[in-house]
């Protein structure tokens, strides 16, 4: 097996717009032309999915060497070979490069057509634009301003279509606006495996539906309406929420299981109104699940933690935030190590488990772990680890095996072995204790976002932030290491985990010259031979592999 | 570079000065006697007397929202007019028309439209963006309030100020 060897990949000639470049075999000429610096539009083509050529936006001009009667490419003055221009134009989206090809994607020809087209396309479009939320962002618009008239030849009546459609659950469809490139229906044959879209009806009465009885509604269809070049398919989330053109773009990845898709976060004046995918080739290609893209409504709930409180007779009540770190600290030193457990979280960052195990080191508590948090995975993207971190909890020494410590820990806290219990993102009422038993710790100290029975009962409760609030990084189900950043100020009173963390060594070990999450960081890539030489930065936008691919 | 400026050369007379003065003074004088014999008058007295019938036909007031001919509020919440604004004065909360709504087909409408009145500068460029003719400025220029609170005009109050604007904005009708 080992002496076989494989061809180099070949690379082949093609001149674009007058200059010659070499690209792989296998280029489409649609790409190789954006690689060359000459992006040309398109609607029905993505990189992602086949390409069926049926926008014709793409139409260049294209010719083949000149082969003289030898079938030898003739050379003109200057030494290259002279091309053959074909007389009509070609898409560039279904054809690969070959050898000594032309193109030419500025030409008087290429633009007609491109113009020709736009006219087309906007025949039966409605003056949507100032009601529908692809506005900003719609292909249609930017070729137009590029390629279509200020005014429309168009006198007869538009065609009617369908409107404001229920899709799916989270879908809604106009078909007015559909262009008819059909991303979507090749999205959910191609990706998603869930072919219910398609067209029905001929020519100017083609319309995109569902399949009778069926209806847009697997994990997957919100990426539907991302690759959609108009806006005939928008989010039922973000319908009307906000225009696109206000929102602040934050690069991130999601947190609601161990794939850690890539993200951007379209945040306005502290509220997040959508997520959408990150193309990462190494995580996520261009997609995500419809669950974690809208999992970020929490972090704007009512049911927040905006003060810090502590326990005061039978009572919680407010407190200053270095009064309620003393409390905490004050309450624990009464117990020794082995009446300390620490439920820590596998939605933690790294920077935060690393300072969580500092604080079980000096606190000296073995009785530590997460909770581990499972739900159906699918083969596409969704993981059965729900819990972003898990990897990274491994890694930093915090847990072995995710969970095999809860049993322990819930057992002596009924028991009463342990009396100070520190929760850490987390509810110990999942693990299966209760309230009561909660209430009857002489010390429950609590670091979590939401309020919920436990922490009612806790004698300190520290808030903290949500996912989109914090820089951090965290290791993905398959070894990757990736990185938050802020995308929103956190609510109230509430402070980012790792400070709390780092305060409550503090108040332990006096100053550790921890002042920035750069420097939590360092000390964590100084002890973890994994993390040598990285930082928040050097991880990047698209993260760096950090373990080895657990499968 | 500099520039140099030319000095004038003044006359004899020019340069005596009090020519000028006197007949400045003269002047003076003349409106004297024609604010006593009652021929001119030079104050407005506001705001007993109101500029109203003064102004001009391209005045630039307080901006309002405006209804069709057919009651609907013509504002359909694109929001333009938030993005454009210099001042940042505007706020506006998209909503959406139900589907029993008459004007249903619009599918969008502005659940709340703010304009904080201290900030407004009356640059007009709202009316001039609005893609819908929907916020004019109106002629109304004394906006006075006791607080903060009372110098933002919210949805009710511009289009008590803006009424009813007819006009052709055809694109909403069922038939289109």
């Amino acid at each position: 097996m080992g002496d076989q060897v494989l061809a180099p990949p070949q690379l082949l000639n093609v001149q674009i717009n007058g200059v010659w470049h070499q690209f792989p075999k296998g280029t489409r000429v649609i790409e190789a032309c954006e690689q060359a610096g000459s992006y040309v539009p398109r609607y029905c083509y993505h990189k992602k999915l086949s390409s069926p050529g049926n926008c014709r936006m793409c139409l260049i001009e294209m010719g083949m060497p000149k082969m003289g009667p030898d079938r030898k490419p003739e050379v003109g003055a200057d030494g290259m070979p002279l091309i053959n221009w074909m007389p009509r134009p070609q898409i560039s989206c279904a054809q690969d490069v070959s050898e000594g090809m032309g193109v030419r994607t500025d030409s008087p020809l290429a633009q007609e057509c491109r113009k020709g087209v736009m006219e087309f396309l906007l025949i039966n479009h409605p003056l949507d634009c100032p009601i529908c939320d692809q506005a900003g962002e719609c292909r249609l618009q930017e070729f137009s301003v590029e390629y279509g008239n200020a005014a429309s030849r168009f006198l007869e009546n538009k065609v009617k279509k369908p409107k404001n459609i229920e899709l799916g659950p989270r879908v809604t469809l106009d078909d007015e606006r559909c262009i008819l490139c059909s991303r979507c229906i090749r999205f959910c044959q191609e990706v998603a495996h869930d072919d219910v879209l398609g067209f029905v009806d001929r020519g100017s009465h083609s319309v995109l539906t569902a399949h009778p009885g069926k209806r847009l509604e697997n994990n997957y269809s919100l990426n539907t309406v991302d690759i959609c070049p108009v806006g005939a398919l928008t989010s039922s989330d973000f319908r009307f929420q906000m225009r696109v053109w206000f929102l602040k773009e934050t690069k991130s990845f999601c947190t609601s299981c161990a794939t850690g898709c890539n993200t951007i976060i379209g945040t306005r004046e502290d509220v997040i109104y959508r997520q959408t995918p990150r193309e990462n080739d190494a995580v996520n290609s261009s997609w995500m699940c419809d669950y974690g893209r809208l999992n970020f409504g929490y972090l704007q709930s009512d049911t927040r933690l905006l003060q810090p409180e502590i326990l005061a007779g039978d009572k919680l009540i407010p407190a200053e935030w270095n009064v309620a770190i003393t409390h905490a600290v004050a309450q624990l030193k009464h117990f020794s190590a082995w009446e300390i457990a620490i439920i820590a979280s596998g939605r933690m960052t790294n920077e935060e488990l690393w300072l969580t195990s500092q604080l079980a080191k000096i606190l000296g508590v073995d009785l530590i772990d997460i909770v581990p948090r499972t739900g159906p995975g699918d083969d596409i993207l969704l993981s059965a680890d729900r819990n972003p971190n898990t990897n990274g909890a491994r890694l930093l020494g915090v847990t072995s095996v995710p969970g095999a410590k809860l049993r322990e820990i819930k057992d002596d806290v009924v028991g009463g072995r342990v009396k100070a219990l520190i929760a850490l993102g987390e509810n110990p009422i999942e693990i299966g204790l209760t309230v009561e038993q909660l209430k009857a710790l002489p010390a429950f100290v609590v670091m979590n976002i939401l309020s919920n029975d436990a922490t009612e009962a806790a004698t300190a409760l520290l808030p903290s932030f949500g996912f989109a609030e914090k820089r951090g990084s965290m290791i993905n189900g398959k070894g990757r290491l990736q990185r938050l950043n802020r995308a929103v100020r956190g609510p109230g009173q509430a402070r980012d985990d790792w400070e709390i963390l780092r305060d409550l060594i503090q108040a332990y070990s006096g100053r550790n010259g921890i002042y920035s999450i750069e420097d939590v960081f360092r000390q964590m890539s100084e002890a973890v031979p994994a993390l040598a030489g990285l930082s928040l930065s050097k991880i990047g936008d698209l993260g760096v592999q950090v373990m080895e691919s657990a499968k | 570079m500099a520039i140099t400026v030319a000095r004038p050369n003044l006359t004899f007379r020019e340069r005596l000065y009090l020519p000028a003065i006197l007949s400045g003074l003269a002047i003076t004088m003349k409106h004297f006697k024609n604010m006593l014999l009652g021929r001119t008058k030079v104050t407005m007295q506001y705001p007993e007397e109101k500029w109203d019938s003064h102004l001009p036909e391209h005045y630039r007031g307080a901006p309002a929202l405006v209804r069709d001919e057919t009651g609907r509020v013509r504002c359909v919440a694109c929001q333009l007019c938030e993005f454009i604004c210099p001042p940042r004065a505007i706020k506006i909360v998209p909503g959406e028309i139900p589907a029993a709504d008459r004007f249903a087909k619009v599918e969008k409408f502005p659940n709340e439209f703010d304009i904080d009145m201290i900030r407004c500068i009356y640059c007009g460029l709202c009316e001039e963006v609005c893609p819908e003719q929907a916020i004019y400025l109106r002629k109304d220029y004394a906006i006075t309030g006791f607080t903060r609170a009372d110098m933002v005009h919210n949805k009710e109050k511009l289009l008590e100020i803006g009424g009813v604007m007819h006009g052709v904005v055809l694109k909403w009708n069922e038939k289109k």
